[in-house]
């Protein structure tokens, strides 16, 4: 049996954390949430030496203060869990700033060790740390390692076994402060001594110095006794208004200076500078990166990188899961009997799920993109680079990561880039980055948009998507400036961020990012979609058409198929009712066989005695839809037949085909009945009240219901509402092809449709991620304010398109 | 010759030693966890293409801090004899 040991992970952001959790726990990782609150827990295991190894990844943070809510939870974690071990992580690189989070850690007690990380970007920048020497001067001790190229990994675990079966007590370290702040932390700390009303899990010189540093977590844990925090406070207050007067600080900012202090004192006697330039590498980098001529022009070139290599490599994939999905359908034809359930499995299950997935392929090249930026470092430029832009809108530098995450560059999930909103430390900003992110174009918006580009803008269909990527992040900053300037009003947060040296990012760094973010988009599709899917199916399949009315629109077909066979043209083809429905197979089939080119078929439909017929039929309605007014009979006919037979042939087909276009009226008068009767129907057409302003009639109604539980459906549900044609002599024409030919549809029309499914409420993945990341309210809100935006700004194009003549 | 000035009204490519940090609260908090704290010798890295942010380099790393937090900073810098117009 392994004994099984916790240790903690601790370190700034971009000190390599995750590189050592990664290199330490290999492909065991989970990931879940800290008890109550949106911060991620990361957490792994490893055998070593005969122990299990636990490990927790803490959120990456400078300090541990009660300000964020990163810190909070790592130090909550530390206090209440109780690790076997921490393990900081140290940058060697940038030893000072990296030790400030160390000295907190010694302050707080925790049982330390101390992986040095990044040893060899320290040295390749002249920087020669004494590990042994640190190790001694602080009393922690030193792994020095590259976690990178997995050196020193094994010598860490090795010291963290050694470490933890010999345990020791928790030691709060005694760093002074200077002398008033040194006298108040013994005073303060003899009065929680004195009293019981503290965990003991609290070490109390600890709670003493947050006292001093103003923190309100550990006040309101003191309230429980009104004597004592009364007394707490007095000698807070009086220690403020000292250090005020005589060295215009507060104790805070005291404390963290001598802190600084005490670093430096180490630091000078165990870090060796060789003379090296001025600028490294990375610094050379950024004199062009960040130029303020070059630098803006290489971004947009990089962001516009990004979207090209996303969408052309992302293009062959796409096709392969279509054709997978056809494949599927085909399969579930044969096997699945006519009827609801197949109906279901098709249209409910395959359909939705289906259109969903089809879109990973772009949302992962996308995400794999966004990695290598992120993990290059250069993802903290863009937000350097455009912090002043964005301040204007209240928003933040690193709200554009979001925004880009969530489709900025058009194609991504707003799910992740809510997400990604957690680097934000204001809640304000914050909340009004998350608001906005549903405007930019996701993956699943992009083919409805495509769809109608194609038909209606085909001229200029790159324009027009680059347009609606303006267009979205125009709406997207003045919403967040309206809402920055009501709602959310604020001031807001210190900017102070650091710029990460340039690194080449690693395969394996980059997979795991990808990875995490493309699954939290298929997981989207597994649950909600395939329940809304389902959910959307009935909505648009029942209640059915009562048992009359179905029995009415039969009868009619009945009477057209009477007229067939007393037809006198096709007396001499069609005899009963028996070769007319061999005939309506064998047509099917005959398209079949010449959109496929399938030889076989075709030497086996030539025996047939309607052959002939067929051919003629085929010609005739691809010259009828090829040139809608007046065809050239010459042409319709097989050259070899000629005379009174080609007369007579071609008289049939026109007499076949008009029947069966009657009979297509009436099936599409049927469906479009049937829909109407089902609730997605009502529904639609008690918003068409609404939505008649902006042209929209109930079928787009329903499709932007559908719309609702998930983008991705407007396009598959528009296909249904419309697919009013898929009988044998107009094999089924497409959507784009239907909407061409629908004279109600209008470029501005479709404008007016693109720009309000960019607008509208967000889908219901989107809403779940608001919910936990903030509260019902803001859930509410979002739905009210995308609407209300939507609806508007749609009113605004179409009424002012038609004034204007559109 | 020494003078202090604010950082905000640092040039580019300039050295100096942080001599007071007056920001309190959140802000005083931040700028100090970042290691910007009195006698910490800086570099102005230069600035983004509309001028603030400005990137600032010290203890071994680069970190952005907008003009008005700089404004927060006593720099003492180098006075050479013949001032620069350009401190604006």
């Amino acid at each position: 049996m392994k004994k099984k040991i916790t240790i903690a992970l601790a370190g700034n952001p971009n000190a390599g954390k995750s590189t050592v959790f990664n290199a330490i726990t290999g492909a065991r990782q989970h990931i879940a949430n800290y008890p109550g609150v949106t911060v991620e827990k990361k957490y792994g295991s490893v055998d070593h030496k005969g122990y299990r190894i636990e490990v927790v990844d803490l959120p990456g943070t400078y300090s541990l203060t009660a300000y964020s809510l990163e810190e909070l939870v790592a130090r909550n974690f530390l206090i209440n869990d109780r690790p076997d071990l921490v393990v900081d992580i140290v940058d060697a690189s940038n030893l000072d700033r990296n030790l400030y989070l160390t000295i907190q850690l010694k302050e707080m007690g925790v049982p330390l060790l101390i992986g040095l990380n990044m040893v060899d970007i320290a040295k390749s920048r002249g920087i020669i740390i004494d590990h042994e020497q640190l190790s001694s001067l602080l009393g922690v001790p030193v792994v020095p390692m590259v976690a990178r190229s997995n050196k020193g990994t094994d010598e860490l675990l090795d010291k963290i076994v050694e470490l933890v079966s010999n345990p020791r007590e928790w030691q709060p370290a005694k760093i002074s402060y200077g002398l008033d702040i040194d006298r108040a932390i013994d005073e303060i700390e003899s009065i929680i001594k004195a009293s019981n009303i503290i965990d003991e899990k609290y070490p109390a010189r600890w709670l003493a110095l947050k006292c001093l540093e103003g923190d309100e977590q550990v006040f309101a844990s003191l309230e429980k006794d009104p004597d004592l925090s009364k007394k707490v406070r007095a000698i807070t207050q009086r220690v403020i208004k000292h250090t005020l007067s005589t060295l215009e600080e507060d104790p805070e900012g005291v404390i963290a200076d001598h802190r600084y202090g005490y670093l430096t004192g180490i630091t000078k006697s165990t870090l060796k500078r060789q003379i090296q330039s001025r600028l490294n590498m990375s610094d050379k980098i950024d004199k062009v990166m960040t130029n303020r001529i070059l630098g803006p022009i290489l971004m947009v070139m990089i962001l516009y990188g990004m979207y090209l290599f996303t969408f052309s490599a992302s293009e062959a994939p796409i096709h392969w899961l279509d054709m997978l999905f056809s494949k599927l359908k085909v399969i579930i034809c044969t096997v699945v009997p006519k009827g609801h359930l197949q109906s279901l499995i098709m249209s409910g299950i395959v359909d939705g799920v289906g259109s969903v997935l089809g879109f990973v392929p772009i949302i992962m090249f996308m995400f794999f993109a966004i990695a290598i930026i992120e993990d290059s470092g250069y993802m903290a430029r863009i937000a350097f680079m455009l912090d002043r832009v964005l301040r204007w809108f209240g928003l933040h530098g690193n709200s554009v990561i979001s925004l880009i995450i969530s489709g900025g560059i058009s194609g991504g999930c707003a799910v992740p880039g809510i997400m990604a909103t957690r680097t934000l430390r204001d809640p304000k900003e914050r909340i009004a980055t998350l608001l906005v992110i549903p405007f930019m174009n996701c993956g699943a918006k992009l083919p409805v948009y495509a769809v109608l580009i194609t038909v209606f803008f085909s001229k200029n269909q790159t324009t027009m998507m680059f347009l609606l990527t303006i267009i979205s992040w125009i709406f997207a900053l003045f919403a967040a400036k309206l809402l920055r300037l009501t709602v959310l009003k604020g001031s807001q947060t210190p900017f102070v961020m650091e710029l990460p040296p340039y690194r080449l990012p690693t395969l394996k760094g980059v997979c795991i990012h990808t990875w995490e973010r493309t699954f939290q988009y298929i997981k989207k599709a597994g649950t909600i979609i395939l329940g809304l899917s389902i959910l959307l199916w009935a909505m648009m399949t029942f209640p059915q058409l009562p048992a009359n009315q179905i029995r009415a629109f039969e009868n009619q077909k009945n009477r057209i198929n009477r007229m067939i066979l007393h037809s006198p043209a096709l007396k001499k083809y069609i005899k009963d009712s028996k070769d007319l429905r061999q005939i309506d197979r064998l047509y099917a089939t005959y398209v079949q066989t010449v959109t496929k080119k399938d030889k076989k078929l075709i030497t086996k439909l030539k025996k047939s005695r309607f052959f002939p017929l067929l051919k003629a039929i085929y010609t005739t309605d691809r010259n009828k839809m090829d040139s809608p007014r007046g065809y050239n009979s010459d042409t319709t006919i097989p050259e070899s037949i000629t005379g009174h037979i080609k007369d007579e042939l071609s008289k049939a087909a026109h007499e076949y085909i008009r029947y069966k276009q009657m009979e297509e009226k009436i099936d599409a008068a049927q469906r479009q009945a049937a829909l109407k009767h089902t609730v997605a129907g009502w529904l639609g057409q008690k918003l068409e009240f609404f939505t008649r302003p902006l042209g929209f009639d109930y079928r787009t109604d329903i499709a932007l219901v559908g719309g609702f539980a998930a983008k991705e459906v407007i396009l598959s549900t528009l296909g249904t509402a419309y697919s009013l044609s898929d009988s044998i002599v107009n094999q089924s024409k497409s959507l784009s092809k239907r909407l061409t030919t629908d004279p109600s549809w209008t470029p501005l029309k479709a404008f007016t449709l693109i720009i309000f499914i960019m607008l509208y409420v967000p889908c219901i993945a989107t809403l779940a991620s608001i919910r936990k990341e903030t509260s019902w309210n803001w859930v509410w809100f979002s739905i009210c304010f995308n609407l209300t935006v939507a609806y508007t700004v749609s009113l605004i194009i179409s009424q002012g398109g038609r004034i204007a003549g559109m | 010759m020494k003078k202090i000035i604010p950082m905000r009204k640092m040039l580019n490519n300039q050295d100096g030693i942080i001599k007071k940090v007056s920001a309190t609260g959140e802000m005083g908090r931040r700028i100090r966890e970042m290691g910007l704290v009195p006698d910490t010798e800086i570099h102005v890295q230069g600035r983004a293409p509309l001028k603030d942010p400005v990137a600032i380099k010290v203890r071994d790393c680069v970190l952005t801090l907008r003009n008005n937090e700089a404004n927060f900073i006593q720099v003492e810098i180098d006075f050479p004899d013949t001032p620069e117009k350009n401190t604006k």
